[in-house]
């Protein structure tokens, strides 16, 4: 359950792009999570609901990219997808790959509602 | 409505302060790697054979992760290693911050190598970069030879693979050729080690391995 750990990190980078006084509201936040990041989406989701709830963040939605995972074989330089069963090389069979996608666990945007903001 | 776009690693506080304790590692030449697998696979028992059979050629340290207990440092003090227990109190796993606490209660400079074995768990321990070397990976017998594939994560994540139990391999329906074939298609690189802490089997080629690479570092 690291999700719940995860779901901290995420509300703690949200708060330093969205500052405190700001009188909107948090819509959404993207993510991206690479296939082999480990993390259990639904689990993240509701780990997220949970860390929001009662802060200034509660009902912000986490808007889930999935990324698969690809990799460069260092052989013949084809770029391939990956089975997460098997490190090979769909063009020669080679098993020197360099994953070059699957590994993300970021954020990437962060969708705010401005309209209830109080004019001054 | 308004977007703001960054691209921000969620786990960027921890890896941060995993490449202090990196480089701190480095300064003080140590040869330092994180042991991961599930619960009850062997660690701290790999841990207690491999300082025996050391038998002092190296100095080293421990630290030791657990959900709720100290039990294993204990275990690890009784051979006069300095042992330093982080319970994290339902915590799945280890963190940078926590070794970076651990440390300071650490003299670096008067040992040459430290081993931080991590909480039970096959999941979680492989998104946190903790500033060790590598990750050692421990699969028992008992939980069979597709682990690997259920795992991928953490296997690809990991640089050795220690089979334990392999005592147990005739009464199982383990088979360790398919268990290390399934694990070198998630990573070929894998260096495998096959143990037993009943025996003792594998236990000196593992240990002179790590004086080795240990020693490496000093020169």
């Amino acid at each position: 359950m690291h999700e719940l750990s995860i779901a901290q990190s995420i509300m703690e980078i949200v708060a330093e792009h969205v500052p405190d006084d700001y009188q909107g509201s948090v819509k959404s936040i993207t993510l991206k999570v690479g296939e082999l990041s480990g993390v259990v989406v639904e689990s993240l989701e509701f780990c997220f609901s949970a860390v929001t709830a009662g802060t200034r963040f509660e009902g912000a939605v986490l808007e889930v990219e999935r990324i698969g995972l690809t990799a460069r074989c260092e052989q013949c330089a084809t770029v391939s997808p990956v089975s997460n069963n098997a490190f090979i090389c769909q063009a020669c069979g080679s098993t020197q790959l360099t994953i070059i996608s699957g590994r993300e666990l970021q954020v990437s945007e962060i969708e705010v509602a401005d309209n209830e903001r109080k004019e001054t | 409505m308004s977007i703001i776009t960054i691209e921000r690693k969620v786990l960027e506080k921890n890896d941060q302060i995993a490449q202090q304790n990196r480089v701190l590692f480095q300064q003080h030449r140590l040869l330092v790697f994180n042991i991961v697998s599930s619960p009850g696979s062997g660690k701290t028992s790999i841990l207690e054979r491999t300082i025996e059979s050391l038998d002092g050629r190296i100095t080293l340290a421990v630290i030791e992760g657990d959900i709720q207990t100290d039990l294993d440092a204990q275990r690890v003090a009784r051979y006069n290693v300095p042992a330093v227990q982080i319970v994290t109190r339902g915590g799945c796993h280890l963190e940078a911050g926590l070794i970076r606490d651990a440390i300071r209660q650490l003299d670096l400079s008067s040992f040459r190598m430290l081993i931080i074995e991590n909480v039970g768990n096959l999941v979680c321990p492989a998104n946190y970069d903790l500033g060790e070397e590598f990750k050692v990976v421990v699969l028992s017998t008992t939980e069979g030879d597709d682990k690997p594939l259920k795992y991928p994560p953490m296997f690809r994540s990991a640089s050795v693979l220690i089979v334990n139990k392999i005592d147990l391999l005739p009464y199982l329906d383990c088979d360790i050729s398919a268990l290390t074939a399934n694990a070198r298609r998630i990573n070929p690189s894998l260096r495998i080690f096959q143990t037993s802490c009943k025996t003792g089997a594998g236990i000196p080629a593992w240990s002179d391995w790590l004086l080795q690479e240990a020693n490496l570092r000093q020169t």
